[in-house]
């Protein structure tokens, strides 16, 4: 492998200074399962690596009244095996359970996935659907981008030369929703999203009409998608399957996908409606706080 | 090139110093520094599960973690699963089970049951099957893998009521 320097700073603010360094020459190393191996294959050179594991902003994982903090270095495993994450945040745990094999889930972070700013990324949809705001630290300070503005296009986002990722905001959880994650593969695991989609619903006291969505597609467009039309759809409805249908419908309009061997463009356009419906139908199940029949890789 | 640096791990329960450039594996330093040629190089990628090891206790690929990031933790590898020619039940259904043939996915498959083991002392089919799928063999077709890790998970159970 390419020679480098190794950092392992233990605050934000040394992290920063050592990335502003050396203009995009140094790269920040949490799990790094897909880092390493950039640097070996040569589609990355850094001179330096700066190990971020060490700061305490990066690890934070914090459920309160006020919502989920998730540190941007925090693995995988750790997401789904927190409690309140699985019962108030299920979306996520649903991600984290799927991205990769164990071993992956031992070191692999939710926060190294969405720089990687992969297109079939498994935690970008659920962190859109849960209206996560991402908070950035950089040389100017501190800014924060929602998690649907922060992919621009494949292995594209907003960070800056020298910014870091520090952590993920996600409101509480409303009273009466649920959400959930689901990709389509055409094996039972370890494998890349052919079409994905979070989604989370929040139903009125009667538990009977839809009062707010956030629905977000992967894998169909350049980067993972908000699809506010098809959340509309839903707004002051009872979730009959002509809706759901037509919030699949809305769904597929802004589906760009390629064709490619995981699937040609119009497969993948079915898949989103297909898929839509059953996330939706899981995510009202968990709203209404019934057990979801749902085994991950099953 | 980067300063060596001195790293100090725990490896199989003894505390182990070594040297290593920042760019070099865990995997490379267990095989090639250490001469702890048990844990399999498959695809350096992340992707085959042969070069499993238990990092503070839980399994990852050693092939993506740079031996540096093991300063002060706890390392185990397949050389520390047996005591001396007494094999570990696992290694022991393995054996039984014909559950290898080439054997370069072996210690990885053997060090990832050690983990759910210590997890689930019961876990389904579909349990092992999940929890094994970062691991890939090209000879078995995984079945008597699958078999052997029901076997040995059985086998812990009887040892642990007698
Ligand atoms: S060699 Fe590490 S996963 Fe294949
Ligand atoms: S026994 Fe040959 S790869 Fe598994």
């Amino acid at each position: 492998m390419r020679d480098f320097d190794y950092a392992a700073p233990t605050t934000l603010a040394d992290a920063v200074m050592l990335l502003s360094r050396g203009n995009g020459a140094a790269r920040p190393l949490a799990g790094g399962t897909d880092l390493i191996d950039h640097v070996r294959t040569g589609r990355l050179a850094p001179d330096t690596v700066v190990d971020i594991k060490k700061i305490a902003e990066l690890n934070v994982l914090e459920a309160s009244p006020q919502g989920l903090r998730l540190g941007a270095a925090v693995p995988c495993y750790r997401v789904y095996g927190h409690a309140a994450i699985v019962a108030d945040y299920s979306a996520l745990a649903d991600s984290g359970h799927i991205i990769g094999g164990v071993q992956i889930q031992t070191r692999a972070s939710f926060g190294g996935n969405v720089c990687n700013s992969g297109p079939a990324a498994d935690s970008t949809p659920s962190l859109i659907a849960l209206g996560a705001v991402c908070v950035i630290a950089g040389p100017k300070g501190t800014r924060e981008v929602p998690a649907e503005d922060f992919c621009t296009d494949p292995s594209k986002n907003v960070l800056q030369p020298g910014e870091l990722l520090v952590e993920f905001r996600i409101p509480a959880r409303a009273k009466n929703s649920g959400s959930h994650y689901r990709r389509f593969i055409p094996r039972n695991e370890m494998d890349i999203a052919v079409v994905s989609v979070a989604a989370s619903v929040t139903l009125d006291d009667a538990k009977q009409k839809i009062i707010a969505a956030r629905i977000s597609l992967g894998a169909v467009a350049p980067k993972p998608l908000l699809a506010t039309d098809a959340a509309a759809v839903l707004i002051g409805q009872v979730p009959t399957d002509d809706i759901l249908a037509k919030a699949a419908d809305a769904a597929r309009k802004i589906a760009t996908p390629i064709t490619d061997m995981r699937g040609t463009a119009e497969y993948r356009t079915h898949l989103v409606g297909v898929l839509v419906t059953r996330v939706l139908q899981a995510a009202i199940t968990r709203a209404k706080g019934e057990k979801l029949d749902y085994r991950p890789g099953h | 090139m980067s300063k060596k640096r001195v790293v100090s791990a725990t490896i199989n329960g003894n505390t182990t110093e070594f040297l290593c450039e920042p760019r070099q594996t865990l995997l490379e330093v267990l095989r090639n520094v250490l001469n702890m040629t048990g844990t399999k190089e498959g695809c350096t990628n992340g992707n085959c599960g042969s070069c499993t090891v238990l990092l503070n206790g839980r399994p990852v690929t050693s092939c993506l973690v740079l031996a540096v990031e093991a300063d002060g933790a706890s390392v185990r590898t397949i050389e520390g699963v047996a005591c001396g020619s007494h094999l570990d039940p696992v290694q022991q259904c393995f054996l039984e089970g014909a559950a290898l043939q080439c054997g370069i996915c072996t210690p990885g498959f053997i060090m990832q049951t050690e983990a759910l083991l210590e997890q689930n002392g019961h876990p389904t089919e579909a349990d092992v099957r999940f929890h094994l799928a970062g691991n890939l063999c090209r000879c078995t077709g995984y079945d008597k893998i699958v078999r052997s890790v029901l076997a040995a998970a059985e086998f812990k159970r009887g040892e642990a009521t007698t």
